[in-house]
């Protein structure tokens, strides 16, 4: 029936769990979100516990004491009870004591996750959300991208936890992987911080989670833990200055007397804006439109001809190119791998 | 010692000039437009909230239409933006505000044997400048222009943090709307709480000491102070907003040093009050309805005017509770996490002791004890996945997800909503002289049961699968399809019980049997007046010595009064009298 409510429903999720759902919040796969989930284990059982009962008392009062027509006192008024303070104090006293247990609880895995000592070797990110993209610079490697943040995975012999520094440049936004750890706000002229260590490896999915302006359901993150051997490789190429292929000259050409110099930086180029995502390795990406749609010469072409094809709301500007530009500057961004 | 209440003579002059000629409709109009009177401004602050209740609940359907499947493009995110901010803003100050204060003020002089409120004309502008803010609110339709000039409705969202609201992110007026009709509806807001309280202080009849004072009008007091201390901040913060958009303070505005949080903690010393404010009023009908279903005195009066007293306060020091993800610091948080959760202590004391007064009782299942029952129930759920987003660290995980979304409707619906039907079973006869059709209400109440329950139990699943509030559309690979699905399908059923409602109130109005002045055989003073009450309320003024005078009248040989002096006493099983 659908009276069971929520914790039928939490019990048929955990068993879907690992599968399906990547933001389950109930399929932690590292130390911050371990830990809130094995409090929420505790948390749900109190207060499914206390469900229980009270739903018990509820269900045996309404059967219980329901008006008899045909009884043969039906005419007359129950005897009249107007309190005691016993029974009073009981259920003043018992629900302080359980408040106390999950205060008590709550309190350690606070200073648990946000007093955490950081290892030296950490890797430090910094965060930069931007209406509906998010901007991933990582100071110690020299390497700036967008929207797909790779990390180390963090083995718990050898921990390799990634720290995140994180600001806005715009308005209040919210980094949310649920499987890594629970959300922090990036509120522009403060400095959040929170961490992560991925245990396996593989792709975690979250998204923006404070309301953002116009595109705050396409602003999506793409968490990328890699093997310690993927992870070097993959620095190790976005390191690499941008590629200068001579076939798409005519593509770089475009590009470089357009406006998109304003707001992109391409290193070595004269691109060097600050507004939108760096586009140095774009061609790297799985996805472009932060996560929107598959980084193809398709959808690239279709997005430079107009943000608004999947991103209404986007702040860059239809780019009115031709058709031929437009192959070009996509061929060009394609070819920064 | 039995009272002396004059009943006969109470219902006595019905309205004069009824059958003599038939007022012209300007004069009706003219009638209620310059009325002092507190019923017929009651009457008009429900009769407007219940116009936006519509509106904003076909604000939510269009709402849930968008979100049944993924990547839909039923309504443009600039729209479906807009959708959200109006249909929270609405809900909150245009729907919830006004319809619980219309029932305080028609309710709090009858119930404290008065003949009207203590300021009548502060009353009226009250009310009218409350309205001319919901009206503003949605002049925006017309006149603004949303974030980058899309779209114009506000669109910053009902708690519209800062800097979204800067004129660099929301060029246009739609967001002067917003903060301009807020600002209006604090002032109406304030006035209406000043007058409540004064009435309450000043106005009750001979013999009711603070101790006798219905539980009703007690928990209006503890709102009604409670709006003070909270619409200021509002006010307060809403100004500092226009002079940051017009006059180059910086407030808010991040780019020149000013305070995101800033604006946070103004909004929610505001915000997490107004939750007590509106939750109130449906606990002191509930304190007025169950005890006369189950034919028994409320158990544990003074804890139950203690517990109230005890939220008003800790509910003032629990507001940043909705800012763990902001960054606060462990020492902070851990603060609120304490706050919160004592607050459900007292919380927890008045669901026992209405619990302990259904134990024992005869309890009667009219429509207005069914949805009262059904609110014991959602409240308890509501107060429990309270209790675990005041976990701050599950509160980093549900914060701001559809999990969010599920409790507060579980409050503010399943709690507040499903008490305000309640109220309008049992006092529509009050108000209007007739009764609502039973068998429609049971149809109505099981519908929304129905309808309630499919959207917004499985509306806490996909926030615990990680999806955010206010997102217009979602991806299809995260598995928030299926329910999504049955969150809006419940949507619909409960809006087919609300038609249902208001077909019933309208057919009622003119075919419902005839009430009489005390239909449910209750205990409260509103009772000792014909229905509906004349203008002048009580032919003769009231005197009372117990809780419940109407039940000192139908039983002299054993009243209240009697029993009084403090909790403890038992009263046995009458025998009946030959």
């Amino acid at each position: 029936m659908f009276l069971s409510q929520g914790w039928c429903g939490i019990a048929a999720i955990m068993s879907s769990a690992s599968g399906a759902d990547p933001t389950n919040i109930f399929a932690p796969a590292g130390t911050p979100a371990n830990s809130i989930f094995s409090l929420s284990m505790l948390v749900l059982s109190v207060t499914g516990a206390i469900f229980l009962v009270v739903t018990g008392i509820l269900i045996y009062v309404i059967v219980r004491y329901r008006m008899r027509r045909n009884s043969p006192d039906a005419d007359q008024e129950p005897p009249q009870i107007y309190g005691s303070n016993q029974i009073e104090l009981s259920w003043t006293v018992i629900p302080i004591l359980i408040v106390v247990m999950l205060f008590l609880a709550t309190t350690r895995v606070i200073y648990t996750t946000e007093h955490a000592a950081q290892p030296k070797d950490a890797l430090q990110v910094t965060v930069v959300a931007h209406q509906f993209w998010w901007e991933y610079r990582y100071p110690t490697l020299g390497i700036v991208t967008a929207n797909e943040l790779h990390v180390p995975i963090s083995d718990p012999k050898h921990p390799m936890p990634t720290y995140l520094t994180m600001s806005s440049a715009d308005v209040d936004h919210s980094f949310w992987v649920p499987r890594l750890a629970g959300k922090m706000d990036l509120i522009p002229n403060q400095v959040n911080t929170m961490w992560i260590d991925p245990q396996t490896s593989g792709l975690y999915l979250g998204q923006c989670a404070q309301y953002c302006g116009v595109q705050h359901a396409k602003m999506l993150i793409r968490v990328y833990a890699d093997t310690p051997q993927e992870f070097a490789a993959w620095v190790a190429r976005q390191q690499q200055p941008a590629a200068n292929d001579p076939a798409v000259a005519e593509g770089r050409n475009v590009f470089m007397h357009n406006a998109c110099i304003s707001c992109h930086t391409i290193t070595g180029t004269v691109a060097t804006g600050r507004f939108g995502p760096d586009l140095t390795h774009v061609g790297s990406r799985d996805t472009i439109a932060s996560g929107s749609v598959p980084n193809n010469p398709a959808n690239l072409r279709r997005f430079i001809q107009d943000p608004a094809n999947f991103k209404p709301g986007a702040l860059m500007p239809p780019m009115h190119l031709n058709s031929h530009d437009l192959d070009a500057v996509t061929a060009y961004l394609t070819s920064l791998k | 010692m039995a009272t002396h209440i004059p009943l006969d003579e109470m219902h006595a002059p019905q309205q004069m000039g009824e059958e003599t000629h038939r007022k012209l409709w300007l004069e009706v109009l003219h009638d209620w437009v310059t009325t002092v009177d507190h019923k017929k401004i009651g009457l008009m602050y429900i009769g407007y909230a219940l116009f936006f209740l519509v509106v904003a609940g076909f604000e939510a359907l269009l709402m849930r239409i968008q979100l049944a499947v993924p990547n839909n493009s039923f309504v443009s995110p600039e729209v479906f933006n807009g959708l959200f901010t109006m249909h929270g803003t609405t809900m909150v100050f245009f729907v919830g505000m006004p319809i619980l204060f219309g029932f305080g003020n028609y309710l709090i002089p009858l119930m404290i044997g008065a003949r009207d409120m203590a300021f009548p004309r502060l009353n009226a502008f009250s009310f009218w400048i409350s309205a001319f803010g919901g009206f503003l609110l949605y002049y925006s339709y017309i006149g603004g222009s949303g974030l980058y000039g899309a779209g114009s409705a506000p669109d910053v969202g009902w708690f519209a943090y800062a800097p979204l609201t800067a004129r660099v992110f929301s060029p246009g007026h739609s967001t002067d709307y917003w903060t301009l009709s807020l600002l209006l509806t604090g002032i109406g807001t304030i006035g209406t709480a000043l007058n409540i309280v004064a009435t309450i202080i000043s106005m009750r009849c001979p013999g009711m000491t603070m101790s006798r004072l219905p539980l009703l009008p007690w928990l209006y007091l503890v709102t009604s102070g409670l709006t003070f201390v909270a619409v200021g901040p509002l006010t307060a913060a809403q100004i500092m907003l226009m002079l940051d958009r017009y006059l180059g303070s910086h407030f808010f505005d991040t780019q020149a040093g000013g305070s995101a949080v800033l604006w946070m903690h103004f909004f929610w010393i505001f915000g997490h009050p107004e939750v007590y404010i509106l939750v109130l009023p449906a606990f002191a009908f509930a304190n007025e309805i169950i005890p006369v279903f189950s034919r028994k005195a409320i158990f544990g009066y003074p804890a139950m005017v203690a517990a109230s007293v005890g939220i008003g306060f800790v509910s003032l020091s629990v507001w940043a509770h909705h800012m763990f993800t902001v960054g606060l610091g462990p020492a902070e948080n851990t603060f609120f996490v304490l706050a919160t959760m004592a607050i459900s202590v007292p919380t927890g004391i008045k669901i026992f002791n209405w619990l302990a007064t259904l134990w024992g009782g005869k309890i009667q299942f009219t429509v207005a004890m069914m949805f009262a029952i059904g609110f014991l129930f959602q409240f308890l759920i509501a107060g429990l996945t309270g209790i675990m987003l005041s976990v701050a660290p599950f509160d980093w995980q549900l914060g701001n997800s559809y999990f969010v979304v599920a409790h507060f409707h579980y409050v503010l619906v399943g709690a507040i909503l499903f008490m305000l039907f309640s109220a309008f079973y049992y006092w529509y006869p009050k108000i209007t002289g007739h009764m609502l059709s039973e068998k429609l209400g049971k149809w109505h109440f099981w519908l929304f049961v129905i309808g309630f329950h499919l959207t917004f139990d499985f509306m806490h699943v996909p926030g615990l699968l990680g999806m955010p509030r206010r997102i217009y559309t979602y991806e299809a690979d995260r598995g928030w399809m299926i329910w999504n699905m049955i969150i809006s399908s419940g949507a619909v059923v409960q809006a087919v019980a609300t038609l249902l409602f208001v077909y019933n109130m309208v057919i009622s109005y003119f075919k419902g049997p005839l009430a009489g002045p005390d239909p449910w055989d209750a205990w409260t003073l509103e009772w000792a007046t014909s229905s509906p009450p004349p203008s002048y309320n009580f032919a003769e003024t009231p005197e009372v010595s117990s809780r419940r005078p109407l039940w000192d009248l139908k039983h002299p040989d054993d009243p209240d009064s009697d029993y009084e002096s403090g909790p403890g006493h038992r009263r046995q099983a009458k025998e009946k009298s030959a």
